[in-house]
This record gives C-alpha cells, sequence and structure tokens, in this order.
C-alpha cells in the first residue's frame, strides 16, 4: 500500500508539540491542585472524606509542577498553560477543518463501522500490525482521535471553565449540564485520567510501531521509511 | 528500572527548567500576565452586575466547614466574643467623604440581602450556606467614596500565622449586588469559625477573598503600601489577587 509522501501538515505538528508542553505543564501542576484537596465529589457541594465518591492518592513531588508543594505556584502555571492548551486546541480544529486533514483522514466512514472490520482492526492491532486500512489512520486511530480530539480536549477546557467561580455568572448553564460544581470538578480530573491514559498508549504505540520514522515525521513532517 | 531513573531524571531537569522560568522576571511576570488575561475574559464575558447562582434553601449543605483562622486568639478577640462582640465596631474609612464607624445593631437595621451560594475553596471544595447582611454598596455611598479610590480593602481582626490577614477587591466587586457584609449564616449569628460578628460574602471569587473577623472597609488608591503589597494574605503569599479562575 501506498503512503502519502507528506506525512503531517506544519499546522498539525505545531499544533502537537506545542499541545504536548501544555499538556505537561496542565497535568503536573494539576497533581499539586489535587494534593491540595484529594477528594472528588458529585453535585454542587462536598467537602469532606465521607461525602466524596473517590480519594485520589497523594502524588509525589517528583510527579508535580512545582517539585514541591505549593497551590500557589501550581494554579500559577496551571492558568498559564490553560491559555497555551486552548488557543492551539482552538487553531488545531481551524487548521484540519480547513486543510481538510479532519474529514480526509480522521472522520470515519460508515463501511469502517461494520463489525467484520472493526474485529480485523482489533485482530491486526493485536499482531501488532498498526499499518492498515486504506487511508492514512485505521478505524481505532481515527476513533481514538476523533475522541480525544472532540470530547476529551474540549472537555477538559470546558469542565476547566465550569470550575472558576468568574465564568459561572455566564456558564451557570454549562455547569448545571455537568451536574453541579464538583461533578464539573469530578469529571475535569476524570478527562485528565483519560488523557494521561492516552498519553501512555500513544507513547507506547509509537515505540511499537517505529519510534525514529514517528518521530521524525512528526518534527520534519517527512515519512523517513 | 533504567528507564524509571530516565523518567525521574528527565522529570527533575524539567521541573528545574520550571523553576527557572517561574524565577526570571519574564516568567514571573508571563505568570501574573496570564491571571490578568482571565480576568480580562471573565470581565469580557460577564455582564458587571451578573449574579452568581443561588439555589434554595433545601440545597444548603449540613454545616458550613471553617477554614485559615477558626476561632483568633490574637488581640482582644476571644473577650469581645465572650461579650457577643457588643462593643465590635466596623469602620468605613480611608478616600471616603464622610468615615462611618458602625455597631453591629446598625448594621443589622440597614435594609438586608439574603442569598443562599456556593462558597468554593481554592483548595477544591464546595459548601453552600444562607447569608444574610446590607450590601457593601450601601455603606460606600452612605460614606462616598472620593474619585481617587480604585480598591476597598477589608481588614480584619484575625491572626494567621502570626499575620495579619487582610483582603482588597476592585470597584467593580465591591458594588456587584450579593457583595454583602454577612452576619447570619443560616438563619443564625455567624459562627465564630466562619467568621463572627462579619465577615465579606464576595460571590464571583474564590473564598480567600470572603474576609473575616472584618473590623474596617477602607477606600485606597493604590495596595502597594499594605502589608505586603500584593492586596492580599494570601496574596502576598503566591496566589491570585483576581480569584474568579
Amino acid at each position: 500500500m501506498t503512503k502519502p509522501a507528506k506525512r503531517h501538515a506544519l499546522t498539525t505538528r505545531l499544533w502537537h508539540w506545542s499541545n504536548l508542553v501544555a499538556m505537561v505543564i496542565l497535568f503536573m501542576s494539576g497533581l499539586t491542585i489535587s494534593n491540595a484537596h484529594r477528594y472528588l465529589y458529585w453535585g454542587d457541594w462536598g467537602f469532606e472524606a465521607k461525602d466524596a465518591w473517590l480519594a485520589v492518592p497523594r502524588f509525589p513531588d517528583w510527579m508535580t509542577i512545582p517539585g514541591y508543594y505549593s497551590l500557589a505556584v501550581a494554579r500559577d502555571w496551571h492558568i498559564l498553560a490553560a491559555w497555551l492548551f486552548a488557543l492551539t486546541l482552538l487553531f488545531g480544529w481551524i487548521a484540519m477543518l480547513v486543510n481538510r486533514h479532519f474529514k480526509r483522514d480522521i472522520a470515519t466512514r460508515r463501511e469502517e463501522w461494520r463489525p467484520a472490520n472493526i474485529k480485523a482492526d482489533i485482530a491486526a492491532h493485536l499482531r501488532l500490525d498498526f499499518d492498515h486500512g486504506k487511508g492514512k489512520y485505521n478505524f481505532i486511530q481515527k476513533l481514538t482521535y476523533g475522541l480525544v480530539l472532540g470530547v476529551i480536549l474540549p472537555g477538559m477546557v470546558l469542565t476547566g471553565i465550569a470550575i472558576s467561580p468568574g465564568m459561572e455568572p455566564t456558564f451557570g448553564w454549562m455547569v448545571d449540564l455537568m451536574g453541579g460544581r464538583q461533578s464539573a470538578r469530578s469529571f475535569h480530573f476524570i478527562f485528565a485520567a483519560l488523557v494521561f491514559g492516552f498519553f501512555v498508549i500513544h507513547v507506547l504505540l509509537v515505540i511499537l510501531s517505529g519510534p525514529i520514522w514517528q518521530l521524525r515525521s512528526m518534527i520534519t513532517g517527512r515519512d523517513g521509511r | 528500572m533504567k528507564r524509571r531513573n530516565f523518567l525521574v531524571a528527565a522529570g527533575a531537569a524539567f521541573l528545574a527548567g520550571c523553576n527557572k522560568v517561574a524565577e526570571s522576571a519574564p516568567g514571573a511576570k508571563l505568570l501574573s500576565a496570564a491571571e490578568s488575561w482571565h480576568k480580562a475574559a471573565h470581565r469580557f464575558l460577564s455582564n458587571r452586575e451578573a449574579l452568581a447562582p443561588e439555589y434554595p434553601r433545601s440545597a444548603i449543605s449540613p454545616y458550613f466547614r471553617g477554614n485559615g483562622s477558626v476561632d483568633p486568639t490574637n488581640g482582644d478577640y476571644q473577650a469581645q466574643a465572650a461579650s457577643d462582640f457588643a462593643n465590635w465596631r466596623l469602620e468605613v474609612r480611608g478616600l471616603v467623604e464622610t468615615p462611618l464607624s458602625l455597631t453591629l445593631d446598625n448594621i443589622r437595621r440597614l435594609p438586608q440581602r439574603t442569598q443562599v451560594t456556593r462558597h468554593d475553596c481554592v483548595e477544591g471544595w464546595s459548601a453552600i450556606g444562607e447569608w444574610t447582611g446590607p450590601q457593601l454598596s450601601l455603606l460606600l455611598d452612605a460614606a462616598t467614596l472620593r474619585p481617587e479610590a480604585r480598591y476597598i480593602v477589608f481588614r480584619c481582626a484575625d491572626e494567621l500565622s502570626g499575620a495579619r490577614y487582610y483582603e482588597s477587591v476592585d470597584l467593580i466587586d465591591a458594588y456587584h449586588p450579593q457583595t454583602i457584609i454577612a452576619h447570619r449564616l443560616n438563619g443564625e449569628p455567624l459562627p465564630i469559625k466562619n467568621g463572627a460578628p462579619l465577615r465579606m460574602r464576595i460571590e464571583r471569587q474564590l473564598g480567600y477573598k470572603h474576609a473575616k473577623y472584618l473590623t474596617a472597609i477602607e477606600a485606597v488608591a493604590s495596595l502597594e503600601d499594605l502589608y505586603g503589597g500584593k492586596g492580599g494574605y494570601w496574596e502576598d503569599r503566591g496566589y491570585q489577587w483576581y480569584a474568579g479562575i
């Protein structure tokens, strides 16, 4: 099967790496913020362990920004990187709609949803054969990228807005839709865990499928195979 | 194990880099600029009078958590508490035409606002309570702000780790309809752990803005000359002055 010679558009590559920087800062400063109050609740309020649906483990200093416990400094980093994250996500979406990367490579086609195709796709993944399917990406890749780009990353921004008290007079309907402020905070943490899960699988699959050419193509845009 | 060591080393290097950036002058400037961009975005998206959500009484939490100072021992606070705050005074002063000194009885006789609102702590938790008290705008109008006044400072009776608590807001939040001087919580006089006899409610910002044990309201042109110069006890310790994020 012939693959397009040019793997990744410049806009995709710019978004990918700036998003990585933003996500790492947000995640690591987020772990400090989690350490400030390690309980998650459903509904509008919650302030003690007995009301919580989850007690989050305490994260050690080497995982957090800053590398010692400071909620004030962590919040500084978090609200700075939030801008980079949200604005580059918007930029990435506009770029991939304009250059048709989304429609061409990520949007799934109806025939791909047939059980036989999904089964074959899973079987191929289990054989560590990732280079299959008609387009640039196979079905599971499309589905994953679609969920991450379309649901989880925007979900991080929206749940982040929802837990900001200064935004609530305007976006109160969104907080209600999420089931209240503490529910919105729970979803913010759940989405963050999903992003981390994606990050681990993504890096693992890059390593399994040829880390050198994958990295080169995401840096230079050329498929060096 | 080797890979883990590598990850820890890479993480440490990244953290060291982050600390370098945060400690450099442009880095610190960028971090505080991000706060003002959020404030500008919030102010742009919301009407200056837009209200924080108000809940039915049935939504009130079983009790209201106290945080920070919960039983001040400095000064004459304990004696004041023993006498049921009979001699408590709230001063309105600074850049005003007519300074005021009000007793609790004076404050209770003013027109009151009662609101069931949610309190969000910077740590992450929330509690809902019903607050009653006069709007701050009423007192500011009675004292008449001078045109140079840009911030309202809240002076407090309590000390936390040996330093006096204080807070400040700009005139937009000072004149917001839900900004009240609360003396009742859930229909009862304010408990000591929640700031008796008077505390601020700044409903569109995080809990540390809601100064407790309130002794004076002071109009100022600049925050630079007060304590650490950042406009609040926690702000002097690195927290954002705009706590709507």
